[in-house]
């Protein structure tokens, strides 16, 4: 099951259900024909389409789904989520498709490597980064009928791989070692199970954690993990400042934990190309995080 | 028919509370002054008050775009007993009060926390077009400022808008020829007005924004049933009811000691 037929889904067992797009309706094209009534297509026009979402969520009793392209709709319409969706705590979903390194060869206007800090900043905000389209549609019941408001990391991904149950605000972990903990989430979470795998080959036993949500982020999960293993590798498609790395060293320090923590993530916008040279070009690949880390082994 | 005696009376008293207000660290006097006789219509005369008040689900809306204004509002609910006197001396003054500068929407008849020129349009579009589609007869109406037709979100929405034929929607602009600090002509210019609301597909009004006689014709006349959004382009003065601050760019916002309230007080003239 993909994100739409999901979404087709719980459209037709909740009559609350809204969804808005601006144009491009890449992962939704088949809702204005399946539900005409509860679809509307606003334009090529963001921060009005976050006010038309919190006028209908407002007046008219709805959840409301919103979809744009990540890097338009948490910067372009940002005042308008804070302002008109963040301080009215408004039951609206935020989809931001083709986020972090799924921009690919857009180049820097098109990038989303910014989205969690922006959105990690209005307060009533919850943020869902799965990890390919097994996971995000796994988390979409709870999310999408959820009363408050939500960021949406989109991610149609195919990974393979599966995911046990979904809790908002928990973590997924697999691997048991306590040598090292990789700490991810979304498009990075596949190079990080490869990560894990080619660390086991070298005798280095640690564990991914899935963040799956970052607001609320599983500070328990983060915690433990930090004193089991004392190292943490944090690898995600985002800057460096505001995204996981930084919400990991704000739950350290408010605990009082001293651990060594490395981070893998963007220092700049970053050059175009297919996701695959992208995670490459920039050492965000599981062998060049190895090399990075563990050169010496 | 309207009691234009009984409503001019009521604005001249929202305009004493609003210089009440003034005291209390200051507020929008000019810009609240020239939408009193607007916002005293509409809830005297046009908007189902008891079912706004009620906090109904199939209410009519009133969103207030231009939000600096918002002591007009507060000014005709203490008028109107909704809000209590005390409410004139928690303006501004205590951290713990629901009233300052902007609306909050914890305040009776304030629909939505609004503030950030822009925004309120959207708004009001998201709820007509739910609500046409519906058949919710409910009126939605947003009152914006001249200057703050600046913001490309407002002609954004009225795209949209116009898109969706939205003829449950009426967007009136408090014409008072200012923004915050300047002539509107003389900064971003807005006219031909009119016929840019029209290019944009909607049906267009023009009307006194201080006639209670005026504003009953124009809202009687307004068609809903051509698919049209309604623009109301309302004519008004800033800082009307005060001779010394009618027009005056600097006089935007007041902030006046207990003696300059009763000079104010004293030279406030009933309008209509």
């Amino acid at each position: 099951m993909n994100y739409e037929e999901k979404l087709l889904e719980l459209m037709s067992l909740d009559t609350r259900l809204f969804v808005l797009t601006s144009e491009n309706r890449g992962p939704v094209v088949s809702v204005a024909e399946r539900f005409p009534d509860r679809f509307c297509d606003v334009g090529i026009c963001e921060q009005t389409m976050v006010g038309i979402a919190a006028g209908m969520s407002k007046f008219c009793g709805l959840i409301t789904i919103v979809h744009a392209m990540a890097s338009f709709l948490t910067m372009r319409a940002y005042e308008f989520i804070r302002t008109d969706i963040g301080i009215h705590r408004l039951p609206v979903k935020i989809v931001g498709s083709s986020p972090g390194i799924y921009s690919e060869f857009n180049g820097p206007t098109h990038q989303a490597i910014e989205d969690v800090a922006l959105m990690h900043t209005i307060p009533s905000m919850n943020i869902f980064v799965p990890a390919d389209m097994n996971e995000l549609v796994l988390g979409m019941e709870k999310i999408i009928s959820s009363e408050e408001p939500w960021y949406i990391r989109y991610n149609n991904f195919k990974g393979e791989n599966g995911h046990t149950d979904f809790q908002i605000g928990k973590a997924e972990v697999i691997g048991i070692g306590d040598e090292v903990a990789i700490l991810t989430y979304g498009a990075m979470f596949e190079n990080s199970l490869k990560l894990l795998n080619l660390l086991s080959d070298h005798g280095i036993f640690g564990k991914v954690l899935n963040m799956r949500c970052l607001s609320p982020i599983d500070e328990n999960a983060i915690v433990t993990a930090a004193i089991e293993c004392g190292r943490l590798v944090v690898i995600e498609d985002h800057f460096k400042f505001g995204g996981l790395y930084t919400l990991i060293s704000e739950i350290l320090i408010k605990n009082k934990i001293v651990a060594s923590v490395d981070s893998f993530c963007f220092l700049d916008y970053f050059k175009a190309g297919s996701a695959t040279d992208i995670i490459s070009y920039y050492g965000l690949s599981y062998k060049k995080i190895f090399e990075a880390i563990y050169g010496d082994v | 028919m309207i009691d234009i005696e009984a409503l001019t009376g009521i604005a001249f008293n929202v305009r004493k509370n609003v210089i009440k207000m003034s005291t209390n660290g200051g507020c929008f006097v000019g810009s609240a002054f020239s939408c009193i006789e607007l916002i005293v219509f509409l809830y005297e005369c046009y908007l189902d008050l008891p079912k706004i008040v009620q906090k109904e689900k199939r209410r009519d809306i009133l969103l207030l775009s231009k939000g600096h204004a918002v002591s007009a509002i507060y000014g005709y609910l203490v008028e109107k007993e909704v809000l209590p006197l005390s409410a004139l001396d928690d303006h501004n003054t205590r951290i713990d009060s629901d009233i300052y500068l902007h609306p909050n929407q914890k305040i009776p008849c304030i629909e939505f926390s609004s503030g950030s020129l822009g925004h309120m349009l959207s708004v009001a579009v998201g709820a007509a077009i739910f609500r046409k589609r519906n058949k919710i007869p409910a009126k939605n109406i947003v009152i914006l400022g001249d200057g703050e037709l600046n913001e490309g979100s407002v002609w954004e929405s009225v795209l949209v808008a116009s898109s969706n034929e939205l003829d449950n929607l009426i967007m009136i602009v408090d014409r008072n020829n200012y923004q915050a600090n300047f002539r509107t002509e003389d900064l971003i210019m807005l006219e031909p007005l009119a016929s840019k609301f029209s290019s944009f597909g909607c049906d267009v009004y023009e009307v006194n924004g201080h006639s209670f006689y005026e504003l009953d014709g124009c809202f009687s006349s307004l068609l809903h049933n051509n698919d049209k959004p309604i623009v109301i382009i309302a004519n008004t003065v800033r800082g009307k009811g005060i001779p010394e601050i009618e027009e005056k760019w600097d006089k935007w916002f007041l902030e006046v000691t207990e003696e300059e309230a009763d000079v104010f007080l004293k030279k406030l003239y009933k309008c209509a």
